[in-house]
C-alpha cells in the first residue's frame, strides 16, 4: 500500500507538467457525462416515467454507474491501456522487478482527469437522494454503496478481461467496449427497460444488472425482499474467471513472447 | 553463476502475405510456420565474469537475455542463474539480477530522475541507508550529480543511459545483463559507460553479459564472447585467441565480419 501511494505521488506529478492539458481533459470528461446528463432530461420532457421508473429514480441509476465507472477508471486504468504496455515493452520491465505483476500493472497507470466524471456523479446523486421519494434507512444505504462498490470492481474485472484477452491478440477488441463504455451509458436507465434478453444477459453473463437493476428495485421499494439488495455482492464473482484467464493468459505471454 | 544447458525455444509466427485479398484471407485462417529461435543453447558463466554476446540482428540474443532474466519460458533445457530457475521463481531470482534494455527506458519520462530512483529503491525494498551509500557511489562513478534533478524527457541520450544503468543497479545486483547499452551514444558517452562497466566489474565482482553490435564495448571489455547466429551457438571463445585465427592487421569490427561470413549469418 505504501509503494502504491508513492506511485500516486509519482502520476500526480507527471500530470501536473502539464497542468492546461489535465484541465481540459477533466472539463471534457464533464461535459461528456453532462451529455449524458441531458438526454435523461430530455426523455422525461417527454415521457414521466421510463419502464416504471421516475426522473429522480434514473438519476439515482445514472448516478450510481457514473461513479463505479470512474472510480474504476481511475484506478484500473492500467489494465485499460495493458495492450500499450506489452506493446512497448514496459511490461517485461515488469516483469523484471520483485513484485506482483498484477500491482504494478495497476500502479502503472492512474487517469485523475476521470475526477471530472466522478464529481459530476457526485453532484446528481446529491441532488436526486432527497428527491427519489425513497425513505432512506441504514440497508438502503447499505444498498447503495454495495452498487457503487462493487459496481466499480465489476468494471475493473472487464478491464483485467480486457487486457487478458490482448495477451493473445491485438485486434478486435473494441467488442469490449460495448461492455465498459456500453455498461456506462445504457446504466443510465435501468437495465430492465432493456427487454428481457438483455437484462438475463446482463444477470448471467456480464452480471452489470446485478449491481444496478436488482439492486434498484429494493431500494426503489419494488420489493421487500433483502437478498435483492445483496446481488451486487455476488457480482463480484465475476472477478474470479478475470483473474484467472489473465493468469492463463501471463502464462501464454511468458511461453510466447509477444 | 550462470548456467544454460539445451535450451529450445520455438515461436510460432503468423503468415503474412502481400495483398489486400491474402489479408482478407488471413482473418479466417491463419497459417503459422514455426520458427526456432533458439536451438540446444548451451554456456556457462562464471561470477564475475565479463562475457560479449554477439550476433547478427535476429540471432537470438534478445530471447536469451528474456530467458535468463524469467520473462520467457524456453520449451525445454535448463538454466540455473544463482541456484534458480528464472521463470519458475521469478520474484527471488529478479531481486539479484539487474537489466538494461538499450532501447526501452525506465524512467519516468515527466519527474526528475532522482524521483525514478526513489521508486526503484521502494520496489526492491532497499534499505535507506544502502541505497544512499550506493547512489553516491553510482553518481560519483558516472559523474551524474546535477543531472538527478532533470526530468528524463530533457536529458541527452548519453546522460539517460548513465542514469538507466544505475537505475539498474541500485539494489546491487550480483548479475547484470546489458542489452546494447551503447546504442545511438555518441563518442564520450561510450567511454563513459564502458569505463564504468569496467570499473562496476572490477570493484564489485559484479557479472556482466552484455549483447552489442559495437566491437570497440567487446574489445573495451571483455575477454571471452560468445557468437549465437541463427539460434546456435556458433563459437565461445577469447577475444585474443580469434584475433590470432583473424587476417592479420584486422580491427575487431573486421574479424567479426569475417566470422559472420565463415558461419554464414
Amino acid at each position: 500500500m505504501r509503494l502504491y501511494m508513492k506511485f500516486l505521488s509519482m502520476h500526480i506529478k507527471s500530470q501536473m507538467q502539464y497542468k492546461t492539458s489535465f484541465v481540459f481533459t477533466t472539463l471534457g470528461q464533464f461535459f461528456v457525462a453532462f451529455a449524458t446528463f441531458l438526454s435523461i432530461n430530455f426523455l422525461f420532457d417527454r415521457f414521466d416515467y421510463v419502464g416504471g421508473f421516475s426522473y429522480e429514480e434514473v438519476l439515482i441509476c445514472f448516478a450510481v454507474m457514473m461513479m463505479a465507472f470512474s472510480a474504476s477508471e481511475l484506478i484500473g486504468r492500467g489494465f485499460d491501456r495493458f495492450p500499450a504496455m506489452l506493446g512497448n515493452g514496459s511490461f517485461d520491465r515488469a516483469l523484471v522487478r520483485p513484485r506482483n505483476v498484477i500491482f504494478q500493472v495497476l500502479a502503472s497507470q492512474m487517469e485523475f482527469s476521470r475526477l471530472g466524471r466522478f464529481v459530476q456523479a457526485v453532484a446528481v446523486l446529491v441532488y436526486a437522494i432527497p428527491r427519489s421519494g425513497i425513505y432512506w434507512t441504514w440497508d438502503k444505504i447499505l444498498t447503495l454503496t454495495l452498487m457503487i462498490v462493487c459496481g466499480a470492481f465489476l468494471f475493473f474485472g472487464l478491464y483485467v478481461l480486457y487486457a487478458a484477452f490482448s495477451f493473445f491478440t491485438t485486434e478486435g477488441l473494441e467488442f469490449m467496449n460495448v461492455l465498459t463504455d456500453g455498461g456506462r451509458e445504457h446504466g443510465r436507465l435501468p437495465f430492465g427497460v432493456y427487454g428481457d434478453g438483455v437484462l438475463k444477459f446482463l444477470t448471467y453473463v456480464v452480471p452489470l444488472a446485478l449491481v444496478q437493476y436488482y439492486p434498484l428495485l429494493y431500494l426503489t421499494g419494488r420489493t421487500d425482499n433483502f437478498l435483492y439488495a445483496l446481488t451486487p455482492i455476488a457480482a463480484l464473482l465475476f472477478l474470479l474467471p478475470c483473474y484467472v484467464f489473465f493468469r492463463f493468459g501471463l502464462r501464454h505471454y511468458k511461453s510466447t513472447g509477444s | 553463476m550462470i548456467e544454460l544447458k539445451g535450451i529450445n525455444k520455438t515461436f510460432r509466427v503468423a503468415k503474412r502475405q502481400a495483398g489486400f485479398g491474402r489479408a482478407v484471407k488471413a482473418l479466417f485462417s491463419r497459417e503459422y510456420e514455426t520458427v526456432q529461435a533458439l536451438r540446444d543453447v548451451s554456456f556457462c558463466v562464471a561470477d564475475g565474469e565479463m562475457v560479449g554476446y554477439i550476433g547478427p540482428n535476429g540471432a537470438g540474443k534478445s530471447t536469451t537475455i528474456k530467458i535468463m532474466c524469467g520473462v520467457l519460458t524456453p520449451d525445454n533445457g535448463a538454466c540455473l542463474i544463482n541456484g534458480r530457475t528464472p521463470w519458475k521463481d521469478r520474484v527471488a531470482h529478479v531481486r539479484e539480477i539487474g537489466v538494461v534494455f538499450g532501447q526501452r527506458s525506465q524512467l519516468w519520462w515527466d519527474v526528475p530522475v532522482i524521483d525514478s530512483f526513489e521508486l526503484i529503491r521502494d520496489i526492491y525494498r532497499v534499505d535507506e541507508n544502502e541505497y544512499k551509500k550506493n547512489l553516491d557511489e553510482l553518481t560519483e562513478l558516472l559523474e551524474l550529480g546535477e543531472i538527478l534533478k532533470t526530468p528524463a524527457r530533457s536529458l541527452s541520450l548519453g546522460q539517460r543511459m548513465r542514469c538507466e544503468i544505475v537505475a539498474s543497479l541500485l539494489h546491487n545486483p550480483k548479475i547484470l545483463f546489458l542489452d546494447e547499452p551503447t546504442i545511438g551514444l555518441d563518442a564520450i558517452s561510450k567511454i563513459a559507460v564502458r569505463q564504468f562497466i569496467k570499473r562496476l566489474n572490477e570493484e564489485r565482482g559484479t557479472t556482466v553479459l552484455l549483447t552489442t553490435h559495437d566491437m570497440q564495448d567487446i574489445e573495451a571489455l571483455t575477454e571471452r564472447i560468445i557468437l549465437v547466429g541463427k539460434g546456435q551457438i556458433l563459437l565461445d571463445g577469447n577475444l585474443a585467441e580469434l584475433k590470432t585465427r583473424a587476417t592479420e592487421g584486422a580491427s575487431a569490427e573486421e574479424m567479426v565480419a569475417e566470422l559472420y561470413r565463415e558461419y554464414e549469418i
